[in-house]
């Protein structure tokens, strides 16, 4: 299987503080990948600098055998990579249905629309006229999932799923994720609880300080090797 | 003391139309725009040139004034989409000083080019007798002119239509939602250089509204532009910023303040307007109907 | 070695000797001037003069304050006034007034903040401009001092003309001093560190124990104080006082072009930016509307393409510091 993305030799800077320390990183497609990593490894800049919200050198990474650093965030979603945000960032403006809707402003063609997303999550439902910010942590999780969907993605990033949630509503969000895979979506999570990663995705990566310092497939990786690799040691 | 009411509800039809650009731009891209007053006075020179253009071919009526103000429509959509994509774009950011210096440049270019260009003096738009006549209310006993009726009534659907466009259209959320998170937006596929630019283009076919419809109902000479402002920016902070209808409310509220200041003393109509405005400030800063946020 | 904070640098010692030299040479003109052309000059200086105490003030709040104001000729209007009524009403020395009207300003700054405040960003620049507009209406409407025609200063009738222009330029010339004083004093200090704390960013200091508002409130105090000395400084040249002339918008205009061309945030600039100025005026003022129109172009593309203005773009360039309000550490 060819890699759906390719990550080679990526640096990212944030002014001239340097976040990224090349990043080696291949996406096959169909699989559900964890990146894993203290805080401050590089995990959400990884997510910013595919998706162009942080620069990068052009040629460092290519999605779908086409380079895409350097192309604005609005270039690289059409080309069908959604961004879940850490944080949620829900539009506050807007009710839960118009979040929705904005997903879907790239008007990419495929399987999601409001229908499917509201069989997914039946709460949003309820809600849908409601302001995006008034509903739960969890239930604007779930806004921001399907808001990434709308726009009908090759490659779904999600990034700090479960910050700030309660347990039960974590495995309420990542229960949903099976529904979201079944056609073939490609998913990067970032996550800090590594139990959960290995047990939700195929593969794990872990990056330490701005570089990779694992990479296998979930099953294989023992406790010992995760957190050495995490911590550096 | 009806008439002094009905007189400011008229006038604050006028003060919404002012009003409505200035709320649209600073609610999408919190940009302050201090030459929308002087926008609006060049659009009526620019109707005022159009007019005299017309004459040439004949004699104006009623209607003359209207078929200027349509053909000035395309023009102002286009001037506000080009003024805000090449030169007000680059001035956007946290720091609000170079949108204000670039406005306020804006604003000096403009009132001088007029003054160039038409002199001095005051003008007004031939109408034909329309701004002379009045219908009866009934059962009042008071009369209402004809045109500051018309321009309330444009000012109410301009205010619905404003509305309408932001809770129920694509494009409306597109503004809504670039105003709240302009990261993520773009995220999206939005880009905010077109969608910050449609909203300027809106707000100058606003604004070349206002102009037609202030050349109208009284003379206007270059330098009338900064008064214009105040008031279009009095309207909105008593209005507050959440809402189009709000504008329309604090508009309607200065033009009642104002007739009532002018009623009391002729000298002291336009401080008293400033004065209350000042008064709902200090008492409700964030006007009568507020962001939620 | 211990680190050291180093505050001076050989370019700005060498600046301080010089504008010392020149405020000495300058005071010495009356004796030495010629006849016409000499007095001509000492009122340019005296309107040159306040061109930049209004500017440089306006530069205080702005750059350091991170308040724009569209307002601030209130300020310089109310203190002409003060000074006028306090010398045609109350007998006071025109000369001694200025001070005290400047005081006077300082003091009205401080219910204006109360309104004023409320507002942020942009509005808060609109926002003193009307309340600049009551300033005006309300003057323009008491008849005690002309109404909206205005009113001339009797209290410097009695003195020759050659006297009172030496002491109008000498007054100039100290508020001058003092004002270039005032805010270079006041930003090397600690307060001066904390006003640039405020501007990059308010949680930020206040989380730090700086008390936000109060330094708000004294940057605009400050400010109102400078304004108000600059138009009864002015009105005692200018000798005629009008609403419309006192209260205009386009004080604040052209503080803002000079700041901008010079700089904003950098003590230099509205001394560089008072400069251009006065030679634009010099030369090109005759052309009337378009040279104002010009200033406003001019304005637009500095703002635009010298994010720094003029002075601050110099300074990235060749590394000039003249008034350093920065400290360098030293290993």
């Amino acid at each position: 299987m060819s890699a759906l993305l390719k990550a080679s030799n990526l640096t990212a800077y944030y002014g001239d503080a340097q976040a990224l320390f090349g990043i080696d990183f291949d996406l096959r497609e169909g699989e559900t990948t964890a990146i894993i990593g203290a805080n401050g490894a590089g995990k959400s800049t990884f997510m910013k600098a595919v998706t162009g919200l942080v620069k990068t050198k052009p040629g460092q990474i290519v999605f779908k055998g086409e380079p895409i650093g350097g192309l604005p965030p609005g270039e690289i979603v059409k080309r069908g990579i959604a961004l879940v945000p850490e944080g949620r960032r829900l539009f506050a403006s807007l009710s839960v249905e118009e979040n929705l809707l904005m997903g879907a402003f790239a008007k990419r063609p495929g399987p999601w629309s409001l229908q499917r997303l509201y069989t997914l999550f039946p709460i949003l439902n309820e809600k849908r006229r409601q302001p995006g910010t008034s509903l739960s942590g969890g239930q604007q999780q779930m806004v921001a999932i399907g808001r990434a969907l709308m726009s009908n993605p090759t490659l779904l990033l999600c990034d700090e799923l479960s910050l700030g949630l309660a347990p039960i509503v974590i495995k309420e969000i990542y229960d949903a994720l099976p529904a979201i895979c079944a056609e073939g979506m490609t998913v990067v999570i970032v996550e800090q609880d590594v139990v959960l990663a290995q047990r939700v995705s195929r593969r794990i990566c872990c990056f330490q300080e701005g570089r990779v310092s694992l990479q296998g497939a979930s099953g294989e990786l023992t406790r010992e090797q995760i957190s050495q690799a995490y911590f550096g040691l | 003391m009806i008439e002094t009411l009905v007189q400011g509800v008229l006038l604050g039809g006028l003060y919404c139309l002012f009003a409505l650009g200035q709320s649209l731009m600073f609610g999408v891209m919190r940009l302050t725009n201090t030459a929308q007053g002087d926008f609006v006075i060049l659009g009526s020179f620019a109707a005022i040139a159009g007019m005299s253009g017309l004459a040439a071919m004949g004699p104006a009526n009623a209607a003359t004034p209207f078929i200027v103000m349509l053909a000035l429509l395309p023009l102002a959509f286009g001037f506000g989409y080009a003024l805000q994509r090449y030169v007000l774009n680059g001035t956007l950011g946290k720091d609000p000083l170079p949108s204000l210096v670039v406005t306020f440049g804006l604003s000096i270019v403009i009132q001088n080019l007029l003054l160039e260009v038409f002199s001095a003096d005051p003008r007004s738009i031939e109408t034909a007798g329309l701004n002379t006549e009045s219908l009866a209310l009934p059962g009042g006993g008071i009369s209402i002119g004809v045109l500051p009726l018309l321009v309330f009534v444009v000012a109410v659907v301009a205010t619905a239509s404003l509305q309408w466009l932001f809770n129920s259209t694509r494009l409306g959320r597109a503004f809504r939602a670039v105003s709240d998170d302009k990261e993520i937006a773009e995220l999206m596929g939005l880009n905010s250089n077109k969608v910050y630019a449609l909203a300027t283009a809106i707000a100058f076919v606003l604004i070349a509204v206002a102009g037609v419809l202030q050349a109208m109902r009284t003379t206007v000479s270059p330098s009338d532009g900064p008064l214009l402002l105040l008031f279009a920016f009095e309207a909105v902070i008593i209005g507050g910023m959440g809402s189009f209808w709000g504008t329309l409310v604090g508009a309607l509220l200065l033009g009642i303040t104002q007739q009532i200041g002018f009623r009391l003393d002729p000298g002291w109509g336009i401080w008293f307007g400033h004065i209350v405005f000042l008064a709902v400030l200090v008492v409700r800063p964030q006007g009568l109907y507020p962001k939620t946020r | 070695m211990t680190p050291q904070v180093i505050r001076n640098n050989r370019s700005s010692r060498a600046a301080l000797v010089a504008g010392v030299l020149l405020v000495l040479v300058a005071a010495t003109l009356p004796f030495w001037a010629p006849e016409g052309s000499g007095s001509s000059w000492m009122r340019e200086f005296v309107e040159i003069a306040c061109y930049f105490i209004f500017a440089m003030m306006w530069n205080l709040l702005a750059g350091y304050g991170g308040m724009v104001s569209i307002g601030q000729q209130a300020f310089f209007g109310f203190g002409g006034y003060v000074m006028l009524m306090l010398g045609n009403f109350a007998g006071v020395n025109p000369f001694l007034a200025v001070p005290l009207a400047a005081a006077a300003a300082g003091l009205i700054a401080v219910p204006v903040s109360y309104v004023a405040f409320r507002l942020q960003g942009g509005y808060f620049a609109i926002g003193t401009w009307v309340i600049a507009e009551v300033f005006r209406l309300s003057f323009a409407n008491v008849s005690a001092v002309g109404g909206g025609s205005g009113t001339s200063l009797t209290a410097l009738r009695g003195i020759d003309k050659a006297t009172r222009e030496n002491a109008t330029f000498w007054m100039a010339l100290v508020c001058v001093v003092a004002s270039i004083a005032l805010v270079y004093t006041f930003l090397r200090s600690k307060r001066g560190l904390a006003l640039l704390a405020i501007r990059d960013n308010e949680v930020a200091a206040e989380s730090q124990g700086i008390d936000v508002r109060g330094m708000k409130l004294a940057v605009y105090v400050v400010a109102g104080f400078g304004a108000g000395l600059a138009g009864a400084l002015y009105f005692v040249g200018n000798l005629r006082i009008s609403p419309d002339a006192a209260f205009s918008v386009n004080w604040t205009a052209f503080a803002i072009f000079m700041v901008v061309i010079g700089g904003i945030g950098r003590i230099e600039g509205p001394i560089v930016g008072a400069l251009i100025f006065w030679a634009l005026n010099k030369f090109f003022s005759d052309y009337g509307t378009w040279y104002l129109l010009g200033l406003g172009l001019l304005a637009i593309v500095v703002t635009i393409y010298f994010k720094q203005g003029l002075w601050g773009w110099a300074q990235q360039r060749f590394g000039l510091s003249l008034f350093p309000t920065q400290r360098t550490l030293k290993l």
